[in-house]
């Protein structure tokens, strides 16, 4: 019903506009031409002024009224950078902005049509074209000059005493695993991903290193202060892991693992504080489209104090610690580790032990 | 050689028949198929081509209207679209595979069927014969196969919005392993096909297309029509011809080892992969999912200066015209053009700063990109100094290329921001990319459309567009793009994801809310308004007011030394010698001087 109301009103406004222009058009012809176009022009000009006077306002009037919900403080050292970036490419295309697009619309006023002024005939000005050609590669030179020194370090080696997250992405969620004691990732191979056997990483039992790699799903646990290294890959499509809190950002792509490292400078209960946020958490986002479920992709960092990690380290039960709950170890094979050979599956092989 | 063909017209390019000196408008056997259908004149193949991509334009539109209907109001039910859709709107919202075809669908047919096929078909036709003194293109038949595979893709690309699975929801770019995949997703199923199929017709239609314009404007100049003579608008066709005819191909590759993944069983993209909704592994190993991202880039970055070249060329002649004197530094305009040329090949993995590319070779990539920004800042400027002093004439023209202006400017500068890899690296995929690619090169691609449109209106149809209407559209367009695409960089910088439905979910994004909801209204309002556009247009055609002077704007090019309603073959005697360049305004006293009168003794040089 409304819907129906809604258009009849455009259509009824619609109407009215188009009579007033066709009744605008005899007007003009009635008026003569040249008046009707001397009127126009006038207000054209006249409107020139208005949309660069209230378009300023409205920029000032935007600027003040999102300050507080963009960019919060930036957690990471990585972000700080990144925002330092920000601020510098804001002056430098800032002032841009202002000077031309003043100069633009003010001209367009100014030298409207008048029957009295002729225009200058000024096809060209070696010095003037020169000018601007240097200005604004002296302008970049800058730019470009801060933003690799900025990249290079973020996207430099991380520190080797660095804490490994490996980080995988999934249709439609986030899997994290964590070295065990051993301080190595054990070997996997994807096509023993199973989701029913509890195996979703497709860890390779036969190699002893993966028998203390803990697998999470959902939370990732950091330590302030401590730098971190996420090897990212992905299970199916391309994702990407996106941490708008420290402004880090990497795709996950499958079968060409990915990383990025970062130090995390709040813990997630002083972040609570600095926002006045009861609620806040540090979200993982999906950044690169990867299907239906692609906006409810998400993922939760937890950043605590060392000790608190290592509590949380230590009550994590192992993936082969799952799967083989009754304790017992698979049959141990004597073929040596291949990780393009699939490792027979554990499970089917306890069951048929019993 | 060229001299002769272009005095006595070209042999190829109409029938034998054809009596230029006796008949002005009618020659005979014309039927309607030939004449309206299957035409082989330039003027009619530009206005198949401009119609054809006003349809697209409304439709893409719409898609927009839809997906912003869902964004600003993420818990609201409108049970029309329950009517209107079906199950792609079950209860009155729209599903979240119908939301990602929606937007994959939108990028699709703005990027390639409006602002490459539309802008470059129009006015790419329409203008280089009449401008540069030909009587047609150089291969008619090869014209009316370009627009032809153009409807062909077109037909393709519609159909498949009735497939049961949908079209193609993977994005406008399509990455694998998601589009390869219709286990990952519905989308990537028969819509998939079609999608890939359309573009290659589509690709087609552009290389034959393009290779009619580069060879038309190479050989058939008429007598005294040097390069440098031409209108800015001849020298940015004929870069975006290039810039066409160079990339499409890469795409067309690109497109193919998809194709082969998808049926064939190869692995050029597919590696290590588990579908979790069949609960299977792929036997896929060894392919690179970031292979196609460099083959579409290499396309996909030329495609955003395919679609704003044409648009500086039509701004640079309207500004020229209406300002009444001549475009600022020509030659800078036309080296800037070449320049741009050049880089828009050598920069395509900005838009990979984050998938793992070596940060050494990123460097290399924003080092490049950002000197984009010089030739780029030079057109700017000199366009602003083509307004200094002017006698400015503020017809719906001419405020649609001021209005370019402004937005290449805003829309350039945020380019600075993406092309650094280090804001990329927090900027990637939000908002902000959103707000800097709609109005760099969506709205001010637009703008530039609507320019050449209601500049060269009387010499399509010999009427005028209403003004009345065509002042409105503008003020509501370009103050309704600044509030729709504005506030986007805060949401942007916030770090809020595109591509995502709903951010009620999200801590971290979801205090927009309120600004969603009002970029939505004034996304209808301006929706609205360009209807009114398309009424004004077709109104015109048919109710317009009758142009009654051959060069009404008063300008130096000579599509204004045609009769008001040329026929095929452009001029009824021979074709029009020119002797000076396009921009002689406001000279020696003279308030224009057309191209094909001869130097005056006692003219001053500029």
């Amino acid at each position: 019903m409304s819907t129906t109301f809604l258009i009849l009103i455009l259509l009824l406004g619609f109407l009215i506009t188009f009579q007033i222009a066709k009744a605008s058009e005899y007007v003009a012809v009635l008026k003569g031409e040249k008046k009707a176009f001397e009127s126009n022009n006038r207000i054209n000009g006249f409107l020139m002024m208005v949309f660069l006077v209230a378009g300023l306002i409205g920029v000032y009037w935007c600027n003040e009224l999102f300050k507080g919900k963009v960019l919060g403080e930036a957690a990471s050292q990585h972000g700080q950078q990144i925002d330092n970036m920000l601020h510098i490419t804001f002056i430098i295309t800032g002032i841009v902005f202002l000077i031309t697009q003043i100069l633009l619309f003010w001209f367009a006023y100014k030298y409207q049509y008048s029957e009295t002024r002729k225009s200058y005939y000024f096809p060209h000005d070696n010095r003037l074209e020169m000018i601007w050609t240097v200005i604004p590669a002296i302008a970049l030179t800058v730019l470009v000059g801060f933003g690799l020194f900025y990249w290079f370090r973020i996207t430099g080696d991380a520190p080797k005493d660095a804490l490994k997250v490996e980080v995988t992405g999934k249709q439609f969620g986030w899997i994290f695993r964590y070295e065990g004691k051993d301080g190595v990732f054990g070997k996997k191979y994807y096509q023993n991903i199973s989701d029913a056997k509890n195996n979703s990483l497709g860890l390779l039992w036969d190699d002893p290193a993966t028998h203390d790699d803990i697998v999470v799903s959902n939370e990732m646990y950091l330590i302030v202060n401590k730098p971190v290294k996420l090897i990212i890959n992905s299970r199916d499509v391309i994702h990407d892991v996106g941490l708008v809190h420290f402004r880090m950002k990497m795709d996950a792509v499958p079968g060409t693992p990915t990383t990025m490292w970062f130090t995390p400078l709040f813990t997630t209960e002083e972040m609570k504080k600095k926002t006045n946020n009861p609620n806040f958490e540090y979200e993982i986002s999906c950044d690169q489209m990867c299907g239906k479920g692609h906006y409810g992709m998400k993922g939760v960092i937890k950043v605590v104090s060392e000790d608190e990690f290592i509590l949380w380290h230590a009550k994590q039960k192992s993936n082969y610690a799952q799967v083989f709950e009754n304790g017992e170890a698979p049959v141990k094979k004597d073929s040596t580790l291949k990780a393009v050979i699939p490792a027979p599956a554990p499970a089917a092989l306890i069951a048929a032990r019993n | 050689m060229s001299n002769e063909l272009t005095v006595h017209g070209h042999p190829g390019v109409a029938a034998p028949d054809i009596h230029y000196e006796d008949h002005e408008v009618h020659h005979h056997k014309e039927t309607f198929i030939t004449k309206y259908v299957f035409s082989q004149d330039h003027k009619m193949i530009s206005k198949q081509f401009i119609i054809t991509g006003m349809v697209w334009a409304i439709l893409g539109g719409l898609m927009s209207v839809l997906f912003r209907l869902q964004l600003g109001y993420p818990d609201t039910a409108f049970p029309f679209l329950e009517d209107l859709l079906g199950k792609w709107a079950k209860g009155g919202k729209i599903q979240p595979e119908f939301y990602y075809a929606l937007v994959t669908m939108h990028g699709t047919v703005l990027v390639f069927f409006v602002l490459t096929g539309g802008l470059s078909g129009t006015f790419a036709n329409f203008l280089i014969p009449l401008q540069i003194g030909a009587r047609d293109m150089a291969s008619p038949f090869l014209n009316m196969l370009s627009y032809w595979f153009f409807w062909l893709a077109s037909v393709v690309m519609v159909s498949s919005l009735f497939v049961e699975t949908g079209p193609a929801s993977g994005g406008w770019t399509s990455y694998p392993p998601l589009s390869a995949l219709g286990d990952a997703s519905q989308g990537s199923k028969a819509g998939m096909d079609l999608w890939i199929i359309s573009m290659a017709l589509f690709v087609v239609s552009s290389l034959l297309g393009g290779l009619n314009y580069i060879s038309t404007i190479l050989n058939m100049r008429t007598k005294g029509m040097s390069m440098t003579r031409m209108p800015l608008t001849i020298w940015a066709i004929l870069f975006t011809a290039i810039l066409g005819v160079l990339s499409f191909p890469v795409l067309l590759s690109g497109f193919i080892l998809l194709l082969f993944d998808r049926h064939a069983g190869t692995s050029f993209y597919l590696s290590d992969i588990f579908i979790a909704s069949t609960q299977k592994a792929l036997p896929n190993e060894g392919g690179s999912a970031i292979l196609f991202q460099h083959l579409f880039w290499f396309l996909g970055h030329p495609e955003v200066y395919i679609i704003i070249l044409p648009a500086m060329g039509l701004v640079s002649e309207v500004m020229a015209v209406n300002t009444r004197k001549p475009i600022f530094g020509y030659m800078a305009m036309v080296g800037s053009l070449f320049a741009i040329t050049i880089l828009a090949f050598l920069v395509w993995a900005h838009h990979m700063f984050v998938t793992g590319l070596n940060p050494f070779l990123g460097s290399v990539f924003v080092l490049l990109t950002l000197l984009i920004a010089i030739p780029s800042a030079i057109k700017v400027f000199n366009w602003i100094t083509t307004l200094w002093k002017g006698n400015i004439r503020f017809t719906p023209a001419m405020l649609f290329a001021i209005g370019f202006v402004s937005l290449f400017i805003s829309g350039g500068l945020t380019g600075i921001f993406l092309g650094n890899s280090t804001l990329d690296i927090h900027l990637h995929d939000t908002y902000f990319v959103i707000a800097h690619f709609h109005i760099v090169m969506g709205v001010s691609a637009f703008f530039g459309m609507f320019c050449g449109v209601y500049h060269w209106f009387p010499k399509m149809y010999g009427r005028y567009m209403n003004n009345t209407m065509a002042y409105i559209h503008f003020w509501v367009t370009l103050v309704g793009a600044y509030l729709i695409f504005w506030p986007m960089h805060y949401e942007g910088l916030a770090g809020m994801p595109r591509r995502y439905l709903d951010y009620s979910g999200w801590a971290s994004f979801n205090q927009f809310g309120e600004l969603n909801r009002f970029i939505s209204t004034v996304a209808m309002v301006v929706f609205a308004v360009q209807l009114m556009f398309v009424f004004n247009f077709f109104y015109s055609i048919f109710k317009g007011r009758r142009v009654t002077s051959q060069n009404p704007w008063g300008s130096t090019t000579l599509e204004w030394t045609a009769p008001i309603r040329p026929g095929h073959g452009n001029w009824p005697g021979e074709i029009p010698e020119v002797h000076r360049w396009a921009y002689d305004y406001g000279k020696d006293g003279r308030d224009f001087i057309m191209q094909t009168e001869p130097i005056g003794d006692h003219e001053s040089k500029h």
